[in-house]
């Protein structure tokens, strides 16, 4: 306890506030730089366009294929729970029971299905690049690229970046569906609301455009979660560890940037 | 052959190389050799670029500097580099022969028979003949650096480099891997430089043997002249065990 006591003074209380905040910003400025550096060397022209073809077609399937199980007992789920309490709050005789239905369509289509869904997607995409990377990168895999010749970053990293940018608004479009479907399953099971009723509701208030700012926002999320989630694999540095460290860092961050980037992609779109 | 010319590397104020300088010729096995931190990988890895130097120069065939090309530049002489890992570095998603395959279906225009029949006669080089379907994860350690070999072959590169070829594998496969890093050597005429601590590879392969002590060479010679060394580092470093100790003591005696 007493050494405990005698090592405190050597935290960072001793350490200015402005110049912890000045130490932040470096830190981010300078991860932000190494993004984009990451990035610009991704999106070359591949050295064998057949190679890169077959390994984009691998992604699609892992990523995309992959990940369709978690989303449809996720969207089952949602939509049902959904429906369930949307009515539980509306008891008033004054409103219609349609109202249901458009409040089930128009939340999955706007917030549940790209949003929500992509959460769960970072977690399950967004750790398996980071650490398919990160090993690679501690058993010198990227290095053997790099000695052949082989652009390391185009090769690992583009591939994934375009076939989460591409499959992802495809699982959200397979999940709003299936949320509004069993929205609507549920609440006829249940006799909350007929089936008549919530395709009546979902129908009378749709905005076509909502379908659209899914779209926009299911493909800036996928691209959020492939291209961070393969920068901290890629500059894992270290063991094992460490590769454990950037799974967890690629799912913080890519839950983070997506929150921040729909509120960005709600005030500019809406 | 490959020229080093004092390379030097620092990691922020630590200095890891301190000028290193040697000449490692065509058809030679070269090694560099020293203690755990003496900078040994660092030097391989200036050598093939994953590191960029702070000072010196690297030359590949009496002419081409290295450390002054540009991306390009350095792909095209990649191209003519195989390097065996110290943990071989083998693709895990990769089967054996999609492993080996992987540099030709990269570079070459061969038809896919000619690439199998490539991929064959690699792996019957090393030994290896009909693990074609198995994957990293189902070889032992000894089969694993032979597949790692075979891969670094398979281009018919100029310049061969192993970074511990011998680390974790037993003395009798270490022996092995070592014959066969030296046969390959002499059989296609490459540049192989070798980063070893072990001493059968000294006294068995080492053709030219460049001895590291903090970052300094402190000794360079071949495989014949290591006993006769008066380096006291060196002494240290190669007689570290009572058995070599002995001898050394035996011969000198005689």
């Amino acid at each position: 306890m007493q050494q405990f006591r005698q090592l405190r003074p050597v935290s960072k209380e001793n350490i200015p506030l402005e110049q912890i905040h000045t130490m932040i910003s470096f830190k981010f400025f300078e991860e932000f730089g190494r993004y984009l550096l990451l990035m610009k060397k991704s999106f070359v022209r591949p050295e064998k366009m057949s190679i890169y073809r077959k390994e984009l077609l691998r992604q699609m399937i892992e990523i995309g294929v992959g990940s369709v199980g978690i989303v449809i007992i996720f969207s089952v789920f949602l939509g049902a729970v959904l429906t369930v309490q949307t009515a539980y709050q509306f008891t008033s005789p004054l409103l219609s029971k349609s109202i249901i239905g458009s409040i089930v369509t128009n939340s999955t289509i706007i917030e549940m299905a790209p949003t929500v869904t992509c959460l769960i997607l970072a977690g399950k995409i967004g750790s398996s690049i980071a650490s398919e990377l990160g090993t690679m990168r501690i058993s010198e895999q990227i290095d053997a690229l790099e000695i052949m010749g082989i652009n390391s970053a185009a090769y690992l990293v583009l591939p994934k970046v375009i076939a989460a940018t591409i499959m992802i608004p495809i699982i959200i479009i397979i999940g709003a569906f299936l949320q509004i479907l069993s929205g609507l399953v549920v609440g006829h099971v249940s006799n909350v609301v007929t089936a008549t009723e919530f395709m009546q509701g979902s129908v009378q208030y749709f905005i076509p455009f909502t379908v659209t700012f899914a779209i926009i926002k299911a493909t800036t999320f996928g691209f959020i979660i492939s291209s961070v989630s393969a920068y901290l694999g890629y500059y894992t540095t270290g063991g094992a560890l460490q590769v454990g460290n950037s799974a967890t860092r690629a799912v913080v961050a890519s839950c983070i940037l997506i929150l921040v980037f729909d509120y960005l992609l709600a005030e500019l779109l809406l | 052959m490959i020229e080093i010319r004092d390379v030097r590397k620092a990691f922020g104020e630590r200095e890891v190389l301190k000028g290193v300088s040697g000449m490692f010729e065509t058809g030679k096995t070269s090694l560099i050799i020293g203690t755990s931190g003496s900078g040994k990988t660092v030097l391989m890895k200036c050598m093939v670029g994953l590191i960029k130097p702070t000072g010196g120069s690297v030359i590949y065939n009496h002419d081409v500097d290295f450390t002054l090309l540009d991306e390009e530049g350095r792909k095209e002489i990649r191209k003519q580099i195989g390097m065996l890992f110290q943990g071989t570095a083998l693709f895990d998603s990769m089967s054996v022969e999609e492993n080996i395959l992987f540099p030709l279906n990269m570079f070459s225009d061969m038809s896919v028979k000619d690439k199998l029949n490539r991929v064959n006669f690699c792996l019957e080089r090393v030994n290896l003949k009909g693990t074609n379907k198995l994957h990293p994860s189902e070889l032992s350690g000894g089969m694993r650096k032979r597949v790692g070999i075979a891969r670094a072959i398979v281009l018919n590169p100029k310049y061969l480099f192993c970074d511990e070829p011998n680390s974790g594998l037993d003395p009798q496969t270490s022996i092995l891997i070592d014959e066969l890093i030296h046969e390959i050597t002499e059989e296609y005429n490459i540049t192989t430089i070798v980063n070893t601590h072990d001493m059968n590879s000294v006294l068995g392969i080492g053709d030219y043997i460049i001895f590291l002590h903090q970052g300094l060479k402190y000794w360079e010679g071949n495989r014949h002249e290591v006993f006769a060394s008066t380096v006291k580092e060196m002494n240290d470093f190669i007689f570290a065990s009572r058995f070599l100790k002995e001898i050394k003591e035996r011969s000198s005696g005689n």
